[in-house]
């Protein structure tokens, strides 16, 4: 088939038609694409089909971004794209957003997170951001340039099972190590998982500021965020157990 | 929707992953060279009429140049890759290598790679920077930390590598997305050209940002290569 044939089916393709397997492949295409509109008509017709929104968010849209996730890892995907398809999930996020919190399911953990002091750079932290609450974390976005002060603030209020820093330039990352002396300062060091992320930032930096893990892109900062809240949550029980 | 008509319903399968081209053509190109006393300035084509100019002007003739293409700011993850790749080629064939690049937003990665090849690079984290002096940026940060900068290669470059290069042409809705937190656009003249000026502050209109000019010359890259030349 020649690609003008391609292009003329894919005009004519109605996602209603799609049987639920093939919609949520056409979604996860779509999502790779960034089309925002087409999104959001695939989320309403599983919606309409009775999907649950848990299901609906995991298998098309999370799932989509996973894909969307490996491919600017390895270099296939850039900037550009990554945003129009993180636009695209947010469209259906908006939709499935009131519906989830119709359901009353508890939170997979809580995530406080904003860009360092000195730096206005967001794009990344608001795909971890999206990410987390996609994967299930309620997420509290401080937005940038936060100073030591409003990190505390929001941790004092939202008690955080994580902290996510991230920062752009070179200049601003050793930020995070001030919020970090800080919190051990506080004494409240161990209560909070640390990860951060930025372009500059790597495994060698993270250790050396002593965060928990350095997260190279959103996909790995939600694995990494599950993984270390079980850990957490597993050790507590351990710890439980032999005091009782 | 715009311009988006033809791209609909492909996916992930669409995409082609051809990286060699370039790659090989840089591995070869040292080939063919005979060795020289020369000093190689491997730098962003960014800086290559500044580079050029300053060559002119000063008689380096033992400056011999390659540039890299500064459409690489947009992935500087390759930057350092590709430097690797003509240091490997070209290290026997000059009597020095200098690097024109800052850090460029490679976290540090470009001065690993320079303590491996013993090789220095121009100063700072950008060129802004190194063309500004780190105090006066330091200050126009300072003053306002939403600031964007432009050079005057940015400034003839603007439509190519940001406004098409980031896409912004086919999708206007990325345009908040990129610019919503800068409030200034600081163009950072390296001559006095009304033409550049003309453009430059129409940029400024069409991102929505308070327009400044300041006149830097060559800066730190003056001082930078005079040093070099003088060793």
């Amino acid at each position: 088939m020649s690609e003008e044939q391609d292009l003329i089916e894919d005009e004519e393709l109605d996602l209603s038609t799609l049987p639920d397997d093939e919609l949520v492949l056409q979604m996860h295409d779509d999502l790779y694409d960034g089309l925002k509109e087409e999104i959001e008509e695939g989320t309403n017709i599983l919606l309409e089909r009775g999907w649950g929104p848990d299901k609906v968010l995991s298998d098309a849209l999370v799932e989509g971004m996973r894909i969307v996730g490996i491919d600017f890892r390895d270099g296939i995907l850039f900037v550009p794209e990554v945003l129009l398809s993180a636009n695209s999930m947010k469209g259906g996020m908006k939709i499935l957003r009131p519906l989830l919190a119709e359901t009353g399911a508890l939170p997979v953990g809580k995530a406080v997170i904003g860009t360092v002091k000195g730096d206005i750079h967001d794009i990344g932290k608001n795909l971890v951001g999206m990410m987390w609450e996609g994967a299930g974390f309620e997420v509290i976005d401080l937005g940038i340039n936060n100073p030591v002060e409003k990190y505390l603030e929001a941790i004092e209020e939202h008690k955080p099972d994580i902290l996510g820093m991230s920062a752009l330039l070179t200049t601003t990352m050793p930020y995070m190590k001030v919020v970090i002396d800080e919190l051990c300062n506080k004494g409240i060091r161990e209560d909070i998982i640390v990860l951060v992320g930025g372009a500059p930032l790597n495994e060698e930096f993270s250790v050396a500021i002593g965060a928990d893990a350095y997260c190279r892109d959103a996909a790995v900062a939600v694995e990494t965020a599950k993984i270390m809240i079980e850990q957490r949550r597993s050790a507590s029980k351990t710890l439980e157990k032999a005091a009782a | 929707m715009i311009g988006l008509e033809n791209q609909r319903r492909r996916g992930r399968n669409s995409r082609k992953v051809n990286q060699d081209k370039h790659t090989v053509s840089l591995e070869k190109w040292a080939e063919r060279l005979e060795p020289s006393d020369k000093i190689l300035i491997l730098a962003c084509g960014a800086l290559a009429k500044e580079i050029s100019a300053l060559i002119r002007l000063n008689g380096w003739s033992h400056l011999k140049t390659r540039y890299l293409p500064a459409i690489l700011h947009n992935t500087p993850e390759k930057i350092t890759e590709q430097l690797r790749m003509v240091l490997q080629s070209s290290q026997t064939k000059f009597s020095k290598i200098f690097i024109g690049y800052a850090d460029c937003g490679t976290g540090g990665k470009i001065d690993s790679l320079l303590d491996e090849f013993d090789v220095q690079r121009l100063p700072g984290a950008h060129c802004y920077e190194f063309f500004a002096g780190k105090q006066t940026f330091a200050e126009i940060i300072k003053e306002e930390i939403g600031s964007y900068f432009l050079t005057d290669f940015l400034v003839k470059a603007f439509e190519k590598l940001v406004w098409q290069g980031m896409k912004i042409d086919r999708h206007p809705e990325l345009l908040p997305i990129y610019f919503k937190h800068y409030k200034k656009l600081v163009y950072l003249a390296q001559s006095e050209n009304l033409e550049l000026q003309t453009q430059a502050h129409e940029i400024a209109g069409r991102l929505g940002l308070v327009y400044e000019k300041r006149v830097t010359g060559y800066g730190e890259l003056e001082h930078s290569l005079t040093a070099l030349t003088a060793t």
